[in-house]
């Protein structure tokens, strides 16, 4: 496996996420913990497999959802061990809970967190920008625009880790975790298996209220500290010279540099890459806005550096012009376009930007839509058909029936043939805003949740359903793994893969019935006459009951077992 | 050597596999090189496009109009990714349909092949439109159109590649027991152009 070579001097075209992996191997990590999420998920992955391959490098753990990972690495980092956890955008929300008072209590050993956001929702349902999380909770973070960084930048982010004893952000978006470059690797520490040892502080690690007084001062001081080391890091860079400022962070700041490259204008325009990108360097920011007439800010998603940097201007009574989101010269929506980085720093210097010459395709034969759609013989199809034709023998219109959905390959029931989700939030909403339905309306609900996502945020809301008395049918769609992120293992799993035997598996029907549920079926989705005949009973009950639909996703059966479908 | 090369297909054509073989390629030739890739839910069975830039370019997203080679394994994917090319984008581009969900459920149609390459040919004079599916079959897997049209980008020397140091990568990077295969396909995609 190329990503745990001791070749000091190797150059591997990795993506992104592997890189932050050979950087935290690098780093000597010890404990790391997940719950996949796409872009996020190959750090996980790879980091699940070198713990099978090579168990003396590390430990690695696929938690039950991002909470749990976090509590794990934290507790590991307050123990002295290096930990690592890395989550999707909204894996942080689940998070955010330990995030912001980890902060308070710090750790001893480097802990990185690194959080993956998702301009244009490629694979998500929001695009909401975690740097707002790390401002609240007043924590360094770093921001790589190419591979090489993101290694070097996961070394950088445990050293500061320590030297501050606070968890330290590592943020990317999708074209930062899924690009490949290449980068250098650097020597593999030698790992000594001690373990670590967790030293009781209640003045530390106890944030009641008198405690958590003292951490807040000890946090913002750190911050303090953080701000100075911002000033000096090489990973915030100048470059060019000329009236025109730009500033920009992550990937962002490469399509910055392609276009004065591309517009062969460094000598017009002086830019600023920042890299440790929070807190800010206010002084190199003060010093670079005195040297330009106007700045342009060029960052994905929200205008979080645009107004700090304003701030700063604000501070010094600076009167220079700042443009970027904030003034419409670029969208709050989805991914920066390249072109109109070209198009705005062109007009910033008063220039044309070369264009292309393009010919006239308006008229083209008109294109099929390529939606993505559940798998042939994907058991998730045969359950979707099994409930359609139980409510057409029940004589129940589908129209009038509730599909609350959940988050995994069967979000993908809302489109034809199935359209079979109507409402959905986020990870386990399909079992809280089934319990909302049951008491705002009197239509009948069928709500449809995964293996994974059922333990990750369902259990809380079935015992709130059983408490409350509420009505619905929870089709928990089982199919022994983690499918939509790349089939990564769960609590629940029947097909262990490989280097995984020794986990414990915990059954769903015994998490189902020890919430209280009385009416709990297993259904094989397969055997369809059955499988109808199970849910016409249920139907006609009218009451809180689980089926819990088993079969295995047939791709990772495949890949596990070996052989055809 | 600043190129920026936009591959596009559908999930399970190699698409990926694709532009990681070039990103290889263009690495082992002494260029700087960043490849492109969507994971996730855009894969299942939907469009898949990822890209490659060489020379130190270092944006991974290619904008309207600014792709110098497409390379497409399915002939409407080729058609949506038009809006990326130019007046001298060179287009290489498999004519063997994949209908998509929408398609056989009979909710849209699916043009006609002839008429779709008739109306790239007609706007972009650098056009190779290959049976790539026919050869691959040819060299032993259809699932191998991908390496066929890899063949003809290597054979167009648009590339500072040669041919002996993309066999070189092939044999590096695919797994052994589809090598042969892959290697077929690639210097029958070759044999199209030279």
């Amino acid at each position: 496996m190329e990503l745990i070579s001791k070749e000091v001097g190797k150059k591997a075209l990795l993506l992104g996420n592997e890189a932050i992996v050979r950087g935290a191997l690098e780093a000597g990590v010890d404990i790391c913990a997940a719950y996949p999420g796409t872009p996020s998920s190959e750090i996980a992955n790879n980091l699940f497999f070198i713990s099978t391959k090579a168990p003396e490098l590390l430990y690695f753990e696929f938690s039950t959802n991002e909470k749990v990972a976090m509590e794990v690495c934290a507790a590991a980092a307050a123990s002295g061990k290096r930990s690592l956890t890395c989550m999707k955008h909204v894996g942080l929300n689940v998070a955010s809970d330990v995030f912001n008072t980890l902060a308070y209590i710090g750790v001893k050993a480097g802990m990185v967190i690194v959080t993956a956001d998702d301009p244009f929702m490629h694979s998500s349902q929001n695009e909401q920008d975690n740097r707002y999380y790390v401002k609240m909770a007043s924590l360094p973070m770093f921001e790589p625009t190419n591979p090489q960084e993101a290694k070097d930048m996961t070394i950088a982010a445990f050293e500061l880790s320590e030297r501050l004893e606070l968890p330290v952000i590592i943020r990317t978006t999708t074209r930062t975790s899924h690009v490949r470059g290449p980068v250098i690797f650097g020597e593999l520490p030698e790992k000594q298996s001690r373990p670590g040892c967790f030293k009781r502080d209640n003045k530390r690690w106890v944030p009641v209220p008198a405690v958590a007084r003292i951490r807040h001062k000890i946090l913002l001081e750190r911050f303090e500290q953080a701000a100075l080391e911002a000033e000096n890091t090489p990973f915030n860079m100048l470059k060019g010279s000329g009236d025109i400022g730009v500033i920009a962070t992550g990937i962002a700041a490469c399509y910055v540099e392609d276009a004065i490259e591309f517009l062969n204008a460094w000598d017009k325009v002086r830019f600023l890459k920042l890299g440790l990108t929070y807190p800010q360097p206010r002084r190199m920011i003060f010093e670079f806005l005195r040297k330009v007439g106007r700045v342009l800010v060029v960052e994905e998603l929200e205008p979080f550096q645009e107004e700090i940097i304003k701030g700063i201007a604000q501070d010094a009574a600076m009167e220079v012009p700042i443009y970027g989101k904030g003034t419409k010269h670029l969208s709050r929506l989805y991914e920066i376009d390249p072109l109109e980085v070209i198009e705005l720093i062109a007009e910033l210097i008063g220039i044309d930007a070369p264009k292309e010459s393009i010919p006239d395709i308006s008229n083209m034969p008109e294109v099929p839509q390529r939606p993505p759609s559940l798998c042939a013989g994907c058991p998730h199809r045969e359950t979707y058909t099994v409930v359609k034709e139980a409510l057409k023998e029940c004589n129940i219109k589908e129209e009038d029936v509730i599909f609350p959905t959940d988050i995994g390959c069967y979000t993908l029931g809302l489109l034809p043939p199935f359209n079979m989700a109507d409402y959905l939030l986020c990870m386990g909403s399909s079992v809280g805003s089934s319990a909302g339905f049951s008491v705002a309306t009197q239509q009948k609900i069928i709500a449809f949740i995964g293996d994974s996502t059922f333990f990750h945020s369902g259990i809380s809301p079935l015992v709130n359903a059983v408490h409350n008395n509420h009505k619905f049918i929870l089709v928990v769609l089982d199919n022994s793994t983690t499918a939509m992120t790349g089939h990564q293992p769960n609590p629940g799993i029947e097909l262990m893969p490989p280097g995984y035997e020794g986990h414990t598996r915990v059954l769903i029907e015994d998490i189902v019935k020890a919430c209280g549920v009385k009416h709990i079926r297993i259904i094989d989705p397969y055997k369809k006459q059955e499988a109808i005949n199970t849910f016409k009973e249920i139907i006609e009950l009218n009451e809180l009951a689980v089926v819990i639909s088993r079969a295995p996703c047939i791709l990772y059966k495949r890949k596990v077992v070996g052989g055809k479908k | 050597m600043k190129k920026r090369i936009c591959f596009v297909g559908v999930g399970g054509q190699g698409t990926l596999l694709a532009s990681r073989l070039l990103g290889e390629a263009v690495m082992k030739a002494g260029y700087d090189v960043r490849v492109s890739e969507v994971h996730g839910m855009a894969q299942r069975g939907g469009v898949v496009e990822s890209s490659v830039m060489t020379g130190g370019i270092k944006a991974p997203v290619i904008s309207k109009g600014m792709a110098d080679i497409l390379i497409s394994t399915e002939p409407v994917e080729t058609l949506r990714a038009l809006d990326r090319c130019n007046v001298k984008t060179t287009i290489i581009t498999n004519t063997d349909p994949v209908e998509p969900i929408t398609v056989k459920l009979g909710l849209q149609k699916y043009p006609n092949v002839d008429d779709l390459l008739n109306f790239i040919k007609d706007r972009f004079q650098n056009t190779y439109a290959i049976d790539a599916t026919s050869l691959a079959k040819e060299a032993g897997t259809s699932k191998a159109a991908n390496i066929v049209l890899l063949g003809v980008l290597i054979g167009l020397n648009l590339l500072d590649i040669s041919k002996e140091l993309f066999i070189e990568t092939i044999k590096e990077r695919v797994k052994p027991k589809f090598i042969e295969a892959n290697l077929k396909a690639f210097k029958l995609g070759l044999n199209t152009v030279s």
